[in-house]
């Protein structure tokens, strides 16, 4: 559900730290705009700068250079009490949970209202409103560490809510869970982006968290976007070498089978690849050689590319050339191949 | 045996006893107990401000405060015990009006126990996760909020040995300023043990002494581990033995 209003934007970020051996440019002339309503991804390599990027859209981190716009108003402009205020609309949840260990799940809960302000009651109300959300009113009285990591990421994604923000941003919040519970977790927070209207912003390394919920995705890359837009314009096309690299991280496999012509075949959506190759076969009688291949599902539809050795017949090339053209969702084009 | 009873030293340290025992053990629990008091109020905000008064805390303060603040406990924690008492009389002259006796421990207890515990309460706060730190700012705490609602709370139990250390450490500062007349068991030793060798009453005080620092330690020790709910039942009983 995106309505198209910009409700965060990074205008020109720069953050550089400064250390006992010299500069460190973490982020360099960062332009992103999100849409409120959108599921965002920040992907990049360990060390690209997406921490810095999210900790810069709340202030945890003064940007250098630039302005981070929230709803309309710099962040970066206002005075310490203002920010406070904005902040409690920019909620955050993280990779090691960060609750508060003393308090019980429901305290944990409170707290954001707590320093808000919210009474008691009304707070204590609210908290298990939130914690049926996240499917565990039973955990109201329990401690943080009689949990599991699913459980606590739960607890945190409650917490993150009690403030009604407009925001949530989920700092690397999967990567200490196993791929199961980080599934109910990306779906839950599907759902409160569906229910609630909240905009989202995920960083991650992983390529199958953003496949699995994002809607538009930026590549971070040494600190600067290399690549923004849709999720599936990204994914079927990557333009620069960190989103090859991300879309493709074991690189393209390629056999030892030799062959005259190689073409790249691009899905950009359509089904899977399996079908084209044996219809290959069936209709024009062409065998050819798949040379490596790296498609994944998206959405139910295939994205990825996929290199293939023509036969060394130049009729029959020709053929299989011109009948995988005619395929809709796919393009095609000839390609330099080293034979040893 | 029988002759041990009827000697004169038996019948003196009984004698003693009698006349002081109940209210040298009440002077020594009550001078602590004030000295740890008062030292908390002084450390325990000074121990915050070391950790949160840092260029990357909460709340950060000048350098130059922060620097000066360092080097004054450091020196006050320099200094023995023995010697800050006598160089702190003149100070219990002008606050508690005499030189002498109870009162007259207490101020220099403060001034030797109050660096130490700022130290505590300085590495206890240090235990805190910086990630909950950044958690609240990142729900719009303000500094006082993160230091009262997170930082103690979640240090709680690491504050709680820390006092009880601190207690344990007071009562043996108090002993030794049994020199100077302040009233408790380290004046019993020190004033009937060591300068009447009456043996009996000195060892009394020692054991004594021993015994009351085991009973608050382990109190202190008991109640940190009881208050902790970073740990489950199980590893609380092993930690408690
Ligand atoms: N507080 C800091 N001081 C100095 N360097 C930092 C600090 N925070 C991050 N960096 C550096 O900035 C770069 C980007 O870090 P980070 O944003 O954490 O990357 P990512 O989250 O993508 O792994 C890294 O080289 C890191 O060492
Ligand atoms: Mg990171």
């Amino acid at each position: 559900m995106s309505s198209e209003k910009p409700i965060i934007e990074l205008r020109d970020v720069g953050k550089t730290f400064q250390s006992a051996d010299g500069e460190l440019v973490a982020l360099e002339g960062v332009n992103i705009g999100i849409d409120e309503g959108d599921i965002f991804g920040v992907i990049g390599m360990s060390g690209a700068g997406k921490s810095t990027l999210v900790r810069c859209i709340n202030l945890l981190e003064r940007p250098t250079t630039g302005s981070v716009i929230f709803d309309g108003q710099d962040l970066t402009a206002m005075t310490p009490a203002e920010l406070r205020a904005s902040r409690r609309e920019i909620s955050m949840i993280f990779q090691q949970f960060n609750l508060l260990m003393q308090r019980t799940c429901l305290k944990n809960i409170c707290f954001p209202m707590e320093i808000a302000g919210v009474k008691s009651e009304d707070a204590k109300k609210r908290a298990m409103e939130l914690l049926e959300i996240v499917g565990l009113q039973d955990k109201a009285n329990a401690y943080p560490a009689q949990l599991s990591g699913g459980q606590k990421q739960r607890i945190a994604i409650a917490r993150a809510l009690a403030s009604d923000p407009k925001v949530l941003m989920c700092d690397e919040a999967t990567s200490a869970l196993d791929p199961t519970t980080t599934r109910s977790i990306l779906a839950l927070i599907k759902d409160i982006n569906d229910r609630l209207g909240i905009t989202a912003i995920i960083i991650t390394h992983e390529m199958a968290v953003i496949e699995e919920i994002c809607s538009h995705v930026a590549i971070l890359d040494g600190g600067r976007v290399a690549e923004i837009g849709r999720v599936e314009d990204i994914f079927s096309n990557p333009q620069t070498e960190a989103a090859r690299k991300l879309v493709y991280p074991d690189g393209m496999p390629v056999s030892f089978l030799k062959s005259e012509r190689v073409v790249r075949i691009a899905f950009n959506g359509g089904s899977s690849y399996e079908p084209l190759i044996a219809s290959l076969a069936i209709d024009c009688g062409v065998k050819v050689n798949i040379l490596g291949a790296d498609t994944r599902n998206v959405g139910g539809k295939a994205f990825g590319t996929m290199l293939i050795g023509l036969p060394n017949d130049p009729d029959e090339a020709e053929k299989a050339v011109a009948y995988i053209c005619r395929q809709r969702d796919v393009t095609c084009e000839e390609v330099e191949y080293s034979h040893d | 045996m029988t002759e041990f009873f009827q000697s004169e030293l038996w019948q003196e340290a009984v004698k003693i006893f009698e006349a002081e025992l109940i209210s040298d053990i009440w002077q020594t629990i009550y001078s602590t107990v004030l000295s740890t008091l008062f030292a908390y109020i002084i450390g325990l905000p000074l121990g915050v401000l070391l950790v949160a008064g840092e260029e990357d805390g909460v709340m950060p303060i000048p350098r130059w405060l922060m620097n000066a603040l360092n080097v004054v406990i450091n020196i006050l924690r320099s200094v023995p015990f023995l010697i800050l008492m006598i160089i702190a009389l003149p100070l219990s002259r002008f606050i508690v009006g005499s030189g002498i006796g109870t009162p007259a421990m207490i101020p220099p207890l403060i001034i030797a126990a109050f660096p130490f515990i700022a130290r505590l309460v300085e590495s206890s706060l240090r235990e805190t996760d910086r990630g909950v730190i950044e958690a609240a700012q990142s729900m719009g705490a303000t500094p006082m909020q993160i230091i009262r609602k997170v930082m103690l709370p979640e240090a709680m139990p690491s504050l709680i040995s820390g006092a009880a250390l601190a207690f344990a450490t007071i009562m043996g500062y108090g002993a030794m300023a049994g020199i100077i007349g302040g009233r408790g068991l380290g004046f019993l030793a020190i004033n009937y043990g060591l300068y009447r060798k009456i043996w009996i009453v000195k060892w009394a005080a020692v054991i004594l002494l021993v015994v009351l620092v085991q009973i608050f330690q382990s109190a202190g020790t008991k109640l940190a581990v009881k208050s902790d709910k970073r740990i489950t039942q199980i590893t609380k009983r092993r930690k408690t033995r």
